[in-house]
């Protein structure tokens, strides 16, 4: 097809306001936290050298890939076989029916997500009053800020990710294929593991590598369902810039995140492509 | 056609790996369904706690009581909360219809060298830990004496509300074929009377999905808002935010019911919006 030149010019001119602006106040605002990492208070690397020495920082930043590398891997037991059934459910009706419960906790705000756990796991909670009824316990159970409940929460939230990720690809994988396996005598399991299982790959790489992104940098479901000890960087960032009021510092494990996040959407685009997450 | 003739083994296995692969689909679809479960369930526990009567949290509620929807009605925070919060989301809204419109149509309409790093500077708000921006545009902000205003939240909302607003508006903008704009035109129709007759209200299922996201974004941020709002822009997520953080306050039962049911009703509009685009003949 044919564009006059002038039409092109025009039509590129108009994505420019919008690249303008993400200049301004999306590159700017990163330029800035890097800055602010090498200035604050004076001139000096201080910021990261004192990153990078402590024990205790050291920690956060391995609690931090732990309960991300946990969470993923609780997604993906529990994401993978529902992306398996909602895939092959026959009723076109009842697949989009699935996917609305899928969806459904996207539109709801993440507060009230994490706040419906404090409900549930709270002392005077959901699961303790059942318990407590039925007779099974006498005193209610420590549910609450610990590990557990910040695994539970986080999974819920970014479960509807890896759902998704997997089931873009599993639809497009032809199911014959299986059957095709198993008229030539592969049982149910190894028709799965020989035939399914290496062509859905592709979406278990791709929805684990964007939960656990976004568990890196997760802030509100931690600091609300966690205890003393569940640091997770982005908690450690708050607590540096808003209540000690060192931003300096803040700015510098700031970076590192940004640096840490960085490598893993590079590791996403050898491994996926970029473009997955647009194209949807 | 020749018979075959199977012996009492062959015959035992083949009903042994039909008696397994039922009760492996029954094992791994009673799965899923829990799984769906776990997805919506504890979000709608809140509800009936919602009207509990009692004056702390416990389940199930000794008796039924408005007291919480009141505290919230009658509340001034609660209710200067929620309006500067839909301010907020408004403009985040504004501001992303005038950029991620012709950003989308300019994306879809043209290729070009280094498109791809367009799309990754597009995309990356999206993904990027939103602590990460919320200490960028607080050092940005201090700077341009904007930190306190609702302008503040609003720029620093529809950064990252952008993404969602290009990418629904680009789907749909990926369906428009091209040739009813070159028809108008040929017609005679000016450019900006093509994009306006032909264009737009073919995209519009786009426009309407990307905006109820990018207000939702807006509607439901909190860490971003922690940073760039003063005493007098508080947001509902941030006063959600402090109701959570030191003891859980039963009013935000009534609050969260609230916003299910306003989720509930943005998710039936874009479900009706989708449906309609898809029905629409090609």
């Amino acid at each position: 097809m044919q564009i006059s030149t002038t039409t092109r010019r025009i039509t590129l001119l108009l994505g420019l306001p919008a690249l303008v602006f993400l200049v301004f106040f999306f590159l700017l605002p990163l330029v800035d936290v890097l800055r602010n990492s090498l200035i604050d208070p004076t001139l000096t690397f201080e910021n990261y050298a004192d990153l990078f020495s402590s024990r205790v920082y050291a920690q956060v930043f391995f609690k931090t890939f732990q309960i991300a590398l946990v969470v993923t891997l609780l997604c993906l037991a529990l994401g993978y076989p529902t992306a398996y059934v909602i895939s092959a459910l026959n009723s076109k009706r009842l697949q989009s029916l699935a996917l609305i419960f899928v969806i459904i906790p996207f539109w709801i705000s993440l507060l009230v997500r994490t706040y419906a756990w404090m409900v549930v796991l709270g002392r005077t909670g959901v699961v303790n009053s059942l318990l407590l009824t039925l007779g099974l316990i006498d005193q209610p159970l420590r549910l609450l800020y610990i590990r557990f409940s910040v695994l539970v929460g986080m999974t819920h939230i970014l479960l509807p990710f890896m759902i998704l990720s997997l089931y873009a690809v599993m639809q497009g994988i032809d199911r014959r294929l299986v059957s095709a396996a198993a008229t030539l005598g592969a049982g149910p399991v190894r028709a799965f593991l020989t035939i399914f299982l290496p062509m859905s790959m592709p979406g278990v790489a791709g929805g684990s590598l964007l939960v656990f992104i976004m568990a890196l940098g997760f802030f509100v479901t931690p600091a609300l369902l966690g205890g003393r000890g569940d640091i997770m960087i982005s908690m450690l960032v708050e607590t540096q810039a808003r209540q000690l009021l060192d931003w300096g510092f803040a700015a510098a494990l700031s970076a590192v995140l940004l640096g840490i996040t960085l490598v893993v959407l590079v590791i996403y685009h050898r491994l996926i492509g970029l473009d997955r997450l647009w194209s949807v | 056609m020749e018979r075959v003739k199977l012996s009492r083994s062959q015959i035992r296995g083949i009903i042994a790996t039909w008696r397994l692969r039922n009760l492996l689909s029954m094992l791994v679809t009673g799965l899923a369904i829990l799984v769906l479960i776990f997805l919506v369930l504890p979000v709608f526990v809140i509800i009936p706690i919602s009207f509990s009567s009692a004056q702390y949290l416990t389940f199930p509620p000794p008796g039924l009581s408005l007291q919480w929807y009141q505290q919230y009605f009658g509340g001034r925070d609660w209710i200067a909360a929620t309006i500067q919060s839909l301010q907020v989301g408004l403009g985040t809204v504004v501001v992303c219809l005038l950029l991620g419109v012709p950003l989308a149509f300019a994306l879809v309409r043209t290729s070009f060298r280094g498109k791809f790093l367009v799309d990754a500077l597009v995309i990356s708000p999206m993904i990027l830990p939103a602590i990460i921006l919320a200490i960028g545009d607080y050092l940005l902000f201090v700077r341009l004496r904007l930190v306190g205003t609702t302008w503040a939240l609003i720029l620093g909302h529809a950064v990252i509300a952008l993404p969602f607003m290009v990418v629904n508006v680009r789907a749909t903008l990926k369906g428009v074929d091209p040739d009813l704009e070159r028809a108008a035109s040929s017609l005679g129709a000016p450019p900006l009377a093509v994009f306006t007759t032909v264009t737009l209200p073919l995209m519009m299922p786009g426009v309407i999905t990307g905006a109820l996201f990018a207000f939702i974004i807006s509607f439901d941020e909190v860490v971003i808002a922690l940073f760039l709002s003063g005493p007098y822009t508080q947001t509902l997520p941030m006063r959600m935010w402090s109701g959570l953080r030191y003891e859980i306050e039963p009013t935000l039962a009534a609050v969260s019911s609230l916003l299910i049911i306003f989720a509930a009703v943005i998710l039936i509009i874009v479900q009706i919006t989708q449906s309609h685009h898809t029905e629409e003949p090609r």
